[in-house]
């Protein structure tokens, strides 16, 4: 396991709750991702976990409850506010720019932390540090050699791989993975999974994820949430060997095996 | 007039510049940003009344002077719209830019500002004198004109520069995919909003030398007529480049005249043209080059 000298806590949900009318989708969900540490979020369809995470990236603000970055409240943020911040998200379903390059998807995340709007008449084209920030990002996400592609005609498995490149870029120190491994070959998965233990070493991530192997291999703590609440949070040995987990997806054999 | 030479296609070459200008600066934002605004011609108009109200009425006004303020102003009122209008999307911004430019075409309509429903007259052309010395003059028709021309120029350079620069580079990004945009940190109301008054100053060019070159404004300058003309100029032309926008003004103002030489339902048959050109040609004239390339090359190569 990773040292314990690093282990500071990034981002802390501190008792989210979100209702959609009558609904409580997420009720007194409470979550600490820390640096080193990857932090997987698992449940069956419709348990929140989708709510979960976009309310840490801002996509949706919580009814209720309050989240910190490095113990700052950043509650009240808007997503891009929260990613010039230092949390970086991808998505469930694919979010990349189809027609541009690889490079300059990459490249136009990395523009995302030196604005400078105003400079109306240079060339993007010119900004070296956004290409070699781009260039590096890429290779960290396993698609070196690919940067001149266009973005939508790659495989899945690459644009995922995009995504995470893209999310590198913003300097994200906490990343909020929503199924990366979706939808991915085997041999794609374990490619991913490679990247997600050395992308976990400097920073925080949180996983939500269906593929149960990955999970189990890669995930330091585990929270399963159930109708909106968590279950239980553990260890990956405490979640496995949990009477209440084991019961709880008994009978939801289609979506969740454990 | 130095090209053709007689003052029919004089006074048609320059309605074409002055949309070709006008379209470009719609191309800003429905082709590169994806806001289709169906009310361009609020600020259009607010040029070329500005143009008209700030000359005074029996002296050349100073071009130095009223064209940098008659641009401004159509900005400064895109700004102000825009700070309501961006905060809708898709068909509700669509509306909400139409309404807002009703609202200006009726204050010119409705009020003594600028005479009412007959417009008013800009008797005298600006002078381009500057400190004593006159580099050129609108009088003569041939300094204006190629005054015009490079205006056009200098818009179509302009705008070429800004959609290489990084902000250029946002904008697409924000067309392209905007939820992305904001989640990379993007704040992209701020860019939308830029992009807009920047579009609005640059329709105001236009409007600008439309009241020079044809020496009155009407409150029909700002009809949604209007803003749905250089509409469908960027449509025919090709959304998301500047040399289609050119060319649909070219295209739209020969159809406009052929047409309207043969009948005076002239506007049925454009239709019809335009509704061809959307079935039959994606993309817009812009896109044929590309396809005579790939017919000529032969279209198994292409896939």
């Amino acid at each position: 396991m990773t040292d314990t000298s690093r282990n500071e806590a990034l981002l802390v949900a501190d008792r989210i709750t979100r209702r959609f009318g009558g609904l409580v989708a997420n009720q007194d969900v409470a979550l600490t991702l820390e640096r080193g540490k990857l932090h997987a979020l698992l449940g069956p369809n419709g348990a929140g976990k989708s709510t979960c995470i976009n309310m840490l990236s801002g996509d949706l603000p919580p009814s209720d409850g309050r989240i910190l970055y490095q113990g700052r409240d950043i509650t009240g943020l808007s997503a891009a506010e929260r990613s010039r911040v230092g949390i970086g998200r991808s998505y469930q379903r694919t979010n990349i720019f189809p027609k541009f390059t690889v490079l300059e998807n990459v490249r136009l995340a990395a523009q995302s932390r030196r604005q400078q709007p105003w400079r109306i008449f240079s060339q993007a084209m010119k900004l070296q540090w956004s290409i070699d920030k781009a260039m590096a990002c890429i290779a960290e996400a396993g698609l070196a050699g690919n940067e001149g592609r266009l973005a939508g005609v790659m495989s899945h498995g690459a644009q995922r791989q995009l995504e995470i490149a893209m999310v590198l870029a913003t300097d994200a120190q906490v990343l909020l993975l929503d199924e990366p491994l979706a939808g991915m070959g085997s041999e794609e998965s374990a490619k991913m999974v490679e990247v997600l233990k050395r992308l976990r070493e400097t920073r925080a991530i949180l996983l939500v994820e269906h593929d149960m192997d990955a999970v189990f291999a890669v995930a330091d703590t585990i929270t399963v949430m159930v109708n909106g609440q968590v279950l239980e949070s553990g260890p990956p040995a405490q979640i496995k060997a949990s009477v209440a987990v084991q019961e709880a997806y008994l009978g939801q054999e289609d979506s969740f095996h454990v | 007039m130095p090209l053709l030479g007689e003052s029919f296609y004089t006074e048609l070459l320059a309605k074409t510049l002055v949309l070709a200008i006008f379209a470009m600066s719609l191309d800003l934002l429905v082709g590169f940003t994806g806001l289709v605004s169906f009310g361009h011609a609020a600020y259009f108009g607010v040029a070329a009344y500005a143009a008209a109200l700030l000359s005074p009425e029996y002296e050349a006004a100073n071009l130095w002077l009223v064209f940098p303020a008659a641009v401004g102003a159509a900005m400064l009122v895109a700004f102000v719209v825009g700070l309501f209008v961006l905060r809708t999307k898709g068909i509700y911004f669509i509306m909400v830019t139409l309404a807002f430019a009703q609202l200006a075409y009726f204050v010119f309509h409705d009020t003594a500002l600028g005479g009412g429903s007959d417009g008013i007259y800009l008797n005298l052309k600006p002078s381009a004198e500057l400190a004593g010395f006159q580099p050129f003059n609108l009088d003569n028709p041939v300094h204006l004109y190629y005054f015009a021309l490079a205006m056009l120029v200098l818009v179509y350079v302009f705008l070429a520069r800004i959609l290489q620069s990084p902000f250029g580079r946002v904008l697409v990004g924000i067309k392209s995919n905007e939820h992305r945009m904001q989640s990379l940190g993007y704040i992209t109301f701020r860019y939308k909003l830029a992009a807009f008054a920047l579009a609005g100053g640059l329709a105001g060019v236009a409007g600008f030398l439309y009241a020079v070159l044809f020496g009155f404004v009407t409150p029909e300058l700002l009809s949604w007529h209007h803003s749905g003309n250089v509409l469908l100029t960027v449509i025919l032309g090709g959304m998301g480049n500047l040399l289609g926008a050119v060319a649909g003004a070219f295209a739209f103002t020969a159809m406009q005249e052929v047409f309207g030489s043969w009948t005076k339902h002239w506007q049925l048959l454009m239709g019809c043209v335009i509704v061809a050109a959307v079935l039959f040609l994606p993309g817009g004239l812009s896109a044929i080059p590309g396809r005579i390339k790939r017919t000529l090359q032969g279209d198994s190569i292409h896939d």
